[in-house]
């Protein structure tokens, strides 16, 4: 359904993602994972085409997306939902008209129906009655979750999730790791999580990918990369800092 | 010879940098030309989004009419006032208002509105759209399906066409009126001396050059104030830093645009 090959991408001269082949199949549901600052929600927003490839392509669908035009572009992300890191909320709009937004933008739809299928959407990531706040006035875990549900309130194909759970307590960081499983589930979404959370990448994903050093070092199923025997994985999973990835400058004490 | 080459070497490197420098600047005016072409496209194909485009007009005219009232009348004073010192010698007071008349509606009612507005809403404009992009909000947009130059930029351009002659008409009003007060009280021309004093050299032309004027200042306010923010880049200090440029830019390239077209009036009626 997504495929990236031999994707490079530098900022500044900087080599973020060298030759990066990832490939997501329909209706599954694949985690990312890998330490800060290695280039997850780069890879995430290539797929999306926010940020195009240096070199090699990213197929969604079949079609490289790179070649599109702005309208075709703008068509094809109908079938995307996306969930940004920092929720990326319109300040100057208020929640209601946040979560509401395509509706409000392309369906045609009746105010009250509107309003009510954002209630709707809101109450499955637990939060209600703050449709006329603006998003200055939330917390931060309050933000994440109403980014969650205007990503979804169009029940897209394709679902994609940077770090949906960091920043809220772990009660409600389940309650999001069984809703993305129940869209997975009902709706047959294909999504693609980036997370930092090992507990809620067991529980969602049907296959984990680990990110290292430019590229995708290991896939597999969540047994599979529990019992990886490569050594970078295995110190990123158990949480470690002695080990291959810190090659002796982790602890300093 | 060590001075022959030292010669050398900076020749090459002044001449390296005036290079990139120029190409900057072809860059950055490409790039404003590009993003003047899609708001314009965005003006015909788009639907029209009467809510923004009113907002944006209450938030660029309706709050700006104060500071424009205030500046145009108070300029209108000082221009009576220092032209009197000349005019009075010679006893010429009553071509004061022809004075006061034609130099605010052909040049400072355009100008000082367009510097007001691109001090008080051109600023604004790039600090909203800088840090809705360093806050991803225009990507997110992106991904919305939404064209961020069709959503943000036209509506903004809209209202500024609209709403920066119209300032400007204003502007001619109480700068005139400012020239009448001191007329007036001070230099004791008669009302309708002071009127006929102000009519009979203005023709409509005047004010016409003065409203083309403005509108070009208002797409260029507009224009750079948005570009500025789209390509805002670096957090908080980057949002300044853009900020700060696009008033600066805005400045210099009115200023440019109000030489070339007082230029092109003067010969073409000539
Ligand atoms: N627009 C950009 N301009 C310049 N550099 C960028 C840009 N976006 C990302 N980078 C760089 O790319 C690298 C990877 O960034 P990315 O945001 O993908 O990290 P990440 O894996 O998502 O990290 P985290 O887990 O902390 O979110 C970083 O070093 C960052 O500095
Ligand atoms: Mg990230």
């Amino acid at each position: 359904m997504i495929k990236l090959k031999d994707v490079s991408k530098s900022f500044n001269k900087q080599l973020i993602l060298k030759n990066l082949n990832l490939e997501v199949k329909k209706g599954e549901s694949l985690v990312i994972i890998g330490r800060s600052g290695c280039g997850k929600s780069v890879s995430l927003k290539h797929m999306i085409g926010l940020v195009r490839p240096d070199a090699g392509s990213v197929l969604v669908d079949g079609t490289d997306i790179s070649t599109l035009k702005s309208e075709e572009l703008d068509r094809m992300r109908l079938k995307f939902g996306m969930l940004f890191q920092g929720a990326a909320l319109f300040d100057s709009l208020t929640v209601l008209e946040n979560v509401g937004f395509q509706l409000f933008e392309y369906a045609d739809m009746a105010f009250v129906q509107i309003k009510r299928r954002v209630s709707e959407c809101l109450g499955m990531v637990g939060l209600q009655g703050i449709e006329n706040m603006k998003p200055a006035a939330l917390s931060g875990g309050m933000k994440k979750r109403v980014g969650l549900a205007r990503a979804i309130i169009m029940s897209p194909e394709i679902i994609l999730f940077d770090e949906p759970t960091t920043g809220v307590d772990p009660v409600t960081g389940d309650v999001i790791n069984k809703l993305i499983r129940h869209l997975h589930n009902t709706l047959k979404t294909t999504s693609i999580t980036v997370t930092h959370d090992m507990k809620s990448a067991y529980q969602i994903a049907d296959r984990i990918a680990m990110l290292y050093d430019k590229q995708i070092i290991g896939i597999g199923t969540p047994d599979e990369i529990k019992n990886s025997k490569n050594p970078i994985v295995k110190q990123f999973i158990n949480g470690d800092a002695e080990g291959p990835i810190t090659q002796g400058n982790g602890s300093r004490f | 010879m060590r001075i022959k080459r030292l010669i050398k070497i900076f020749v090459q490197k002044t001449l390296i940098s005036a290079k990139t420098w120029l190409e900057d600047c072809f860059k950055y005016i490409g790039g404003l030309f590009i993003l003047l072409a899609q708001t314009v496209v965005g003006i015909f194909s788009a639907r029209p989004r009467k809510r923004q485009v009113l907002e944006q007009m209450n938030k660029i005219g309706v709050a700006s009419f104060p500071i424009v009232f205030l500046i145009s009348f108070f300029t209108g004073i000082v221009l009576a006032l220092q032209s009197a010192y000349q005019l009075t010698q010679m006893s010429a007071e009553m071509y004061i208002a022809s004075l006061v008349a034609l130099s605010i509606t052909r040049e400072l009612a355009p100008v000082l509105t367009a510097l007001i507005v691109a001090g008080r809403c051109g600023a604004a404009i790039t600090a909203e759209l800088g840090t809705m992009k360093v806050t991803e909000q225009i990507e997110a947009l992106e991904t919305l399906s939404a064209n961020p130059v069709e959503y943000l930029v036209t509506p903004r351009f809209i209202a500024m066409i609209i709403m920066v002659p119209l300032l400007t008409v204003y502007a001619d009003f109480f700068g005139i009126a400012g020239g009448y007060l001191i007329g007036i009280s001070k230099l004791h021309i008669t009302h309708s001396m002071y009127m006929k004093m102000t009519w009979d050299p203005l023709s409509v032309k005047d004010v016409m050059t003065g409203l083309i004027k403005s509108v070009s200042f208002a797409a260029i306010i507009c224009i750079i104030s948005c570009y500025e923010g789209i390509n805002s880049q670096g957090g908080a200090e980057g949002v300044g830093r853009s900020t700060t440029s696009s008033v600066v830019r805005s400045f210099i390239l009115i200023i440019i645009a109000d030489c070339f077209f007082t230029g092109l009036f003067y010969f073409v009626a000539h």
